[in-house]
């Protein structure tokens, strides 16, 4: 969603673009013969795995955006807890945590299950540019576009290396 | 033949989801259900972490309303450091929590859901987007695009960035306003004045032509949750909870959120990450109640500044009692956004927001805190147990939108019951339904403590709940 803020630059990159897919339109389905793809967010359960395959498939340029996409980041942080920490999580979310009907959610093609480790994007497909920040910032969104759309391979300096 | 179908994935919210719609025998819709489908876990990895790390990690939930956290989690701060305060602190954080009901109703007003109401429920999927929108309505999307703007300003200016600021802290906050800052919000107010009213009217407008999607979007008795000041007005940040019910009798007032428990339990379910909250002395079936902009403007009796007190007083005319339909969440966050501009406009003169006073120093003098804020989304609750180090033992969160979650499910049955006969379902149907969820402006990230976008799926089940049928929105 920091995307948005690049605020009136959506305005010019709309006619420079063709956005095909996004939470924030109605397209379903990832599109075949994606030039570029913004991937925010770490691999957390069966879901995001099969996702990222998908756009690894169907996009020439990937980019991890954001560092929950490059390093796992704060949804991470369960890792922490182990083997079976996916249990411990849950447990307390859904059971201790629950006055009622304390179960942990499972319906089989419904709740995607989680996956035992958070992965960084790249653990998972191979990625062609990391974008850093938590989250990365407009200028540096906008100077990783401006390079793209002009066919240069994108090189981010100074403070756009930026973790955090 | 019975069937189900799939929405997957629910689109223009943020978060992941889906929804199911049972068809019966004669393909009408027996039920539907509303799947949330991501995890991260946040109550139990904070375990063992110092609860001053809590403001950091936290808004990390969400990238949308970080702010909200940000300020529950220093609150519950506070609470453990058992200080007041600095009264600068306070209206420091109150204008944050302005800037960001602003910029997050914003996007979901122009952003999500505009597309809908300006294009058109059929125009095609490719085009209902705000890259539609730019394209159809370029003065409408500019100026929403910078309405949210002014917001996420706002909270840059006194948090040193939009998304994140590590600026509250239990105790306080660490910087004040400065006074370039104050001139560069001021220099903002006419245009933020201009576009909120150019949405009311607009809305307004839509309202007319929409007559049907008020009556069935999410239309039925609920009870109804949010903050109120000492004299029952609308309340963003301290006050106390009030429940009132569809009839607009308050029923539970003046509640001390730290008690939150006693009034709110919690359902798990297992076909869904997000959990369901209710109003625990009428139990699940009668507790259902709702929370943000409309629940907020149903339980207050003013809203404190002139102009959307004005407002106020011609939305409530459209309920008997409290106003039911969740289709006008839409002008609540409206009237909200209009509030909180004059509230903005009406605190930049406060010489307090200079102090340099903003930090209550102690030791860890409580071992249990709680901290509520009204999230744009709703009431939201941090709850942190710690040991004598200040370390986490136990974290609970109850967020804004998990307690819509009973509302949302019996929002996505009335408009599929409504929009659905038979098993041909044309797309713009499908879209209704969603658009019944983006009512409520969900932040599934937050809700269920997980990250990313989010898809929604319906499917077919039939009388048994056996899919029989599968239709994912492609
Ligand atoms: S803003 Fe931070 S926490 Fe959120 S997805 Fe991006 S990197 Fe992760």
């Amino acid at each position: 969603m920091s995307f948005l803020d690049l605020d009136e630059f959506l305005l010019e990159l709309a006619p420079q673009v063709c956005m095909v897919f996004s939470p924030i339109m109605d397209v379903k389905k990832y599109p075949a013969n994606v030039d570029l793809c913004l991937v925010e967010g770490a691999i957390c359960n069966e879901d995001h795995l099969e996702m990222a395959k998908t756009i690894r498939c169907h996009t020439k340029f990937v980019v991890a955006f954001g560092d929950c996409a490059i390093t796992g980041n704060v949804s991470a942080i369960r890792n922490q807890l182990g083997l079976g920490g996916r249990e411990n999580v849950l447990q307390r979310a859904y059971v201790e945590a629950a006055q009622l009907n304390q179960c942990v959610p499972s319906m089989r093609g419904i709740v995607p299950p989680l996956l035992e480790r958070v992965l960084p994007l790249h653990e998972v497909i191979p990625v062609d540019f990391f974008l850093t920040g938590c989250p990365p910032h407009p200028n540096k969104i906008r100077s990783f576009l401006c390079q793209w759309l002009a066919g240069d391979n994108p090189r981010l300096e100074g403070l756009d290396l930026k973790m955090g | 033949m019975a069937k189900r179908i799939l929405i997957d994935p629910v689109t223009r919210i943020e978060g992941h989801a889906r929804i199911s719609i049972h068809l019966d025998d004669d393909g009408r819709v027996a039920d539907a259900e509303f799947h949330v489908v991501e995890f991260r876990g946040f109550e139990k990895f904070c375990e063992g972490r110092p609860m001053s790390e809590m403001p950091g990690i936290t808004p990390r939930i969400c990238g949308i309303c970080p702010v909200s956290h940000l300020l529950a989690s220093a609150r519950a701060g506070d609470d453990i450091l058992a200080v007041q305060i600095p009264a600068a602190a306070d209206k420091l954080r109150r204008l944050m929590n302005l800037g960001q009901i602003i910029q997050s109703h914003a996007l979901s007003f122009f952003h999500l859901s505009a597309p809908d109401m300006l294009m058109g429920w059929d125009a095609p999927p490719e085009q209902r987007n705000v890259f539609g929108l730019v394209a159809s309505h370029s003065d409408l999307a500019r100026a929403g695009i910078r309405l949210r703007r002014f917001g996420q300003e706002v909270i840059e200016i006194l948090g040193g960035r939009k998304i994140h600021p590590a600026w509250a802290v239990p105790g306080g906050v660490r910087s004040p306003l400065t006074p370039e800052g104050q001139k560069q919000i001021k220099s903002w107010i006419p245009e933020a004045f201009s576009t909120t009213r150019l949405a009311l009217d607009l809305f307004k407008q839509i309202l007319d032509k929409n007559n049907n999607e008020m009556v069935w979007f999410g239309n039925f008795p609920s009870l109804f949750l949010g903050l109120v000041g000492p004299d029952g007005s609308w309340e963003h940040h301290g006050g106390k909870l009030r429940f009132s019910d569809s009839q607009g009798r308050v029923i539970a007032d003046q509640l001390d959120p730290r008690h939150y428990a006693e009034w709110i339990g919690e359902s798990s379910n297992s076909n869904s990450y997000l959990k369901s909250p209710y109003y625990l002395p009428l139990g699940i079936h009668g507790g259902m109640y709702r929370v943000g902009p409309l629940a907020r403007l149903n339980v207050c009796e003013r809203m404190g500044v002139p102009k959307a007190d004005e407002e106020l007083r011609q939305f409530k005319q459209l309920g008997k009692g409290a106003v039911t339909s969740s289709f006008l969440y839409h002008y609540a966050r409206l009237i909200e956004m209009l509030a909180a501009v004059e509230f903005i406009q009406a605190y930049l003169d406060d010489a307090d927001l200079f102090s340099t006073h903003l930090r209550a120093d102690a030791g860890i003098n409580n071992l249990h805190g709680v901290g509520a804020s009204e999230a744009p989304r709703g009431t939201l609750f941090h709850d942190y147990t710690v040991d004598e180090n200040g370390v986490l033992t136990k974290v609970n969160m109850i967020i804004a939108t998990g307690q819509n979650n009973l509302a949302m499910n019996k929002t996505v049955a009335q408009i599929a019951r409504h929009y659905i006969h038979g098993p041909e379902i044309p797309e713009p149907m499908l879209n209704r339904i969603e658009h019944g969820i983006r009512c409520y402006d969900p932040c599934l990230s937050c809700s269920t403590h997980a990250i990313g976008q989010m898809p929604l799926s319906i499917e077919l089940l039939d009388v048994r709940g056996q899919v029989l049928d599968e239709v994912t929105r492609g």
